[in-house]
């Protein structure tokens, strides 16, 4: 029982930070129409500026700093290279993106090297929070929920509150009419892509320390995050939130127990193999829940879209 | 595209304007090795063959359909992966099977894998298109390495060519053969795919890929044309993966994962997406640039992925359409008025990117290098990387060369226009 309450935060925190970067890509998705492929190259970036940050100002100046430092990249970013692709169409502005995440890489590799980081977890939160028989919860994982919570909220406020969000709304179904009613339509996309470039910067700080930064951190999260937006749905926040949660506990949770794809099987009623060594199935016998954990979202993608193509909360087809 | 409004309704008949190109190439195929004999040269041109196959099939997609893979390896991965089986399961039992036709094995089971990705991610195309196809290549990437049994684990599986029978005395022993035995299939290939292209289905594929709306109501299904673009692009795939796994005996994971898929993209779009061809002139570029001029310098992809990226932002019709945009000119008889606007612009520009390049280089030099190792070579001058100098010097080659392109940038758009001046429309450039 203990385990499984581990286990939940685990998979919470791996879960908010999912959904750190899925919002501003899914934020942006539903108001561009563009998939932004260098989301997770922003995140990437958010980490490396955050560490070059803190070796002269310390964790703190760099979580406050290197966001919007991002923010503001991924706003040129659009103004002077999306705005120009966009006249030639959906498909090469997702090639551009896609371009951008190769060139992103290359440029890290370029100024930092290929190695990893000694970017690390500020001293104040280098202490146990609490236990939970055993297990200890370190405090940086608490500091990172209530991180990405708060941003959460803040985001959700912003966006169902203020003015600034209406206009945003409005925009993102009515381009044309917002613009007629004097609003600078193209300055909120470039805002709305800052922002969310900006989260993925956010996401990259906090998360740099604990998932190492290193020149291939966006390619793993980078299809993941891909994979939380179809899921949750195409362009839907609440989608995005619960499919980041899903993920994260699904893929802590075949961590964390070792399922035997044999045990499966015999309580179904097959028998094993006679020599399991040998056969052409022993993959299919042999596998086990932590073996495919990290291929388990995947999964859940191709299944969402067989039998639900809207994906969880999606208005659109995906 | 203006291509295809100059054919008249139907033609039936070879004419030699057909025939010609296709006999050219095969007689540019059948010299090649005799002009570069050497060993490394042949497995370089092994090597592009493959790739232009390969850049060929995803090209039905992208640019003939108007679908963007993101995980188009898994389909030559897949040829390749049962290629190796075969030729394995030939050795063991001692089938019938001559090695030539190996590659149609290779062909089907990428058709297969195709049959049933495609049975649900060519509902749509676009942006939902591309998502799938990363999830599902992402997965068959993933799974490479967990069903060890089929794909080998991480070492991969790997086989001998030249098992069984001699091919009409031909053994597969020398690399020469199988540069003959890949140039066939290149040819074969490229010919089959571009006589799709011109079949109904190849041409409603255009449709589709422009407006699939208006495609729907003349009474096509847009899956069902877009379901039959993806099985032919993942039959032909699968044949460059057959020809890979007798290239070189061994697929691994790194065949058939998103690298692979991503280096497919950016060939077909830098060569050019628009025009049949436009994939050949990337896959024969992007190999030479990977041999070459990663021989050179250690930050080539950086290069590269900068090349793609400006491609994409100002020529989005890659080499192929840059080349394109110059028949209009040519018919005209004025390409000799370009000429000298020509030099005056691309060779500061040149300079200026030379120069940009050398900063780069001696940055990365100084940072990277051992101890003690201060002195490096470029563009064949030797000096101290660490001395303020030649940093300076690159600096001001790259500021002047750019300088001087911008400056005459004008006078070139202005003889561009004077060149094209002509009362028909204006011919369109090559889309992507």
């Amino acid at each position: 029982m203990e385990l499984v309450l581990v286990n939940l935060i685990d998979g919470l925190v791996t879960g908010l930070l999912l959904f750190m970067l899925s919002a501003g890509l899914t934020l942006i998705f539903s108001m561009m129409g563009v998939l932004n492929f260098a989301h997770a190259s922003f995140y990437m970036l958010g980490a490396y500026f955050a560490y070059q940050i803190s070796v002269y100002m310390g964790f703190w100046m760099g979580l406050l700093i290197a966001p919007p430092l991002v923010g503001v990249l991924g706003a040129l970013v659009e103004r002077y290279g999306l705005r120009k692709v966009h006249q030639y169409g959906h498909v090469p502005e997702l090639i551009f993106t896609f371009g951008l995440a190769l060139l992103i890489e290359e440029v890290v590799q370029f100024v930092w090297g290929r190695d990893t980081m000694p970017y690390d977890i500020p001293e104040i939160l280098r202490f146990t929070a609490f236990s939970i028989s055993g297990y200890a919860i370190p405090a940086y994982k608490i500091f990172m929920i209530f991180t990405s919570v708060a941003i959460f909220v803040v985001l959700l406020w912003v966006l169902t509150r203020t003015r600034v969000g209406m206009i945003i709304q409005a925009a993102l179904s009515h381009p044309q009419t917002v613009e007629a009613l004097g609003h600078n339509v193209p300055l909120v996309f470039m805002g709305v892509f800052g922002v969310g470039t900006a989260l993925a910067g956010v996401a990259g700080v906090i998360a740099g320390p604990v998932l190492s930064t290193f020149p291939g951190m966006a390619v793993v999260l980078g299809s993941i995050v891909f994979v939380t937006i179809v899921i949750g749905g195409l362009g839907s926040l609440w989608g995005a939130l619960v499919a980041s949660l899903l993920i994260g506990w699904l893929t802590t949770f075949a961590k964390a127990y070792n399922i035997r794809a044999a045990d499966i099987l015999t309580s179904l009623g097959l028998t094993p193999p006679a020599n399991v060594e040998e056969s052409i199935w022993r993959d299919i016998w042999t596998v086990t829940s932590p073996q495919i954990a990290d291929i388990l979202p995947y999964i859940l993608m191709v299944l969402i879209l067989v039998f639900r193509p809207h994906g969880l909360f999606g208005k659109r087809d995906a | 595209m203006s291509e295809i409004a100059r054919i008249p309704g139907r033609n039936a008949g070879l004419t030699p304007g057909m025939v010609l190109p296709w006999a050219l190439a095969a007689l540019f195929l059948a010299v090649m090795p005799l002009i570069f004999a050497s060993n490394s040269a042949i497995t370089i041109m092994n090597q592009m063959a493959i790739t232009i196959i390969f850049a060929l099939a995803y090209n039905m997609l992208l640019g003939q359909g108007g679908m963007l893979s993101f995980g188009h390896a898994i389909f030559m991965g897949m040829g390749g992966f049962m290629s190796v089986h075969i030729m394995n399961w030939v050795e063991r039992y001692e089938l019938p099977l001559p090695l030539p036709l190996l590659p149609v094995f290779g062909g089907l089971s990428g058709l297969a894998l195709a049959i049933v990705v495609g049975s649900f991610s060519t509902r749509k195309a676009g942006t939902v298109f591309a998502m799938i196809s990363l999830g599902v290549g992402e997965l068959v990437a993933a799974s490479s390495v967990i069903i060890v049994a089929f794909f080998g684990g991480e070492e991969g599986v790997s086989g001998d060519r030249t098992y069984g029978l001699p091919f009409f005395g031909i053994e597969f022993l020398r690399q020469i053969e199988v540069y003959y035995l890949t140039a066939a299939w290149l040819l074969i290939s490229a010919l089959l795919m571009y006589l799709w292209s011109r079949t109904p289905l190849g041409r409603m594929a255009n449709a589709v890929r422009d407006n699939p709306e208006r495609a729907e109501f003349v009474g096509y299904s847009a899956r069902w044309v877009r379901f039959h673009s993806f099985c032919a692009s993942g039959f032909f795939a699968g044949i460059a993966g057959g020809l890979f796994a007798i290239n070189y005996e061994i697929v691994t994971e790194e065949n058939l994962n998103l690298a692979q898929s991503g280096a497919i993209l950016l060939i077909t779009f830098l060569g050019g997406a628009g025009f049949f061809f436009g994939p050949i002139i990337g896959a024969v570029l992007f190999t030479l640039l990977q041999t070459v001029l990663s021989l050179h310098t250690d930050i080539w992809q950086l290069y590269l992925g900068a090349l793609f990226v400006m491609t994409v932002m100002y020529f989005p019709g890659g080499l192929a359409g840059v080349l394109m945009m110059h028949v209009v000119p040519a018919r005209l008889g004025r390409l000799h008025m370009l000429v000298m606007p020509y030099l005056r612009t691309l060779l500061p520009a040149a300079i200026g990117i030379a120069g940009l390049a050398g900063v780069l280089e001696i940055i990365f030099h100084r940072r990277n290098m051992a101890t003690g190792d201060e002195e490096m070579t470029l563009f064949w001058i030797t000096f101290d990387s660490t001395s303020p100098w030649p940093l300076a010097i690159a600096l001001g080659v790259a500021a002047i060369g750019i300088w001087i392109a911008r400056r005459t940038a004008p006078a070139l758009r202005e003889a561009w226009e004077a060149a094209n001046r002509i009362d028909l429309p204006p011919s369109s450039e090559g889309r992507p």
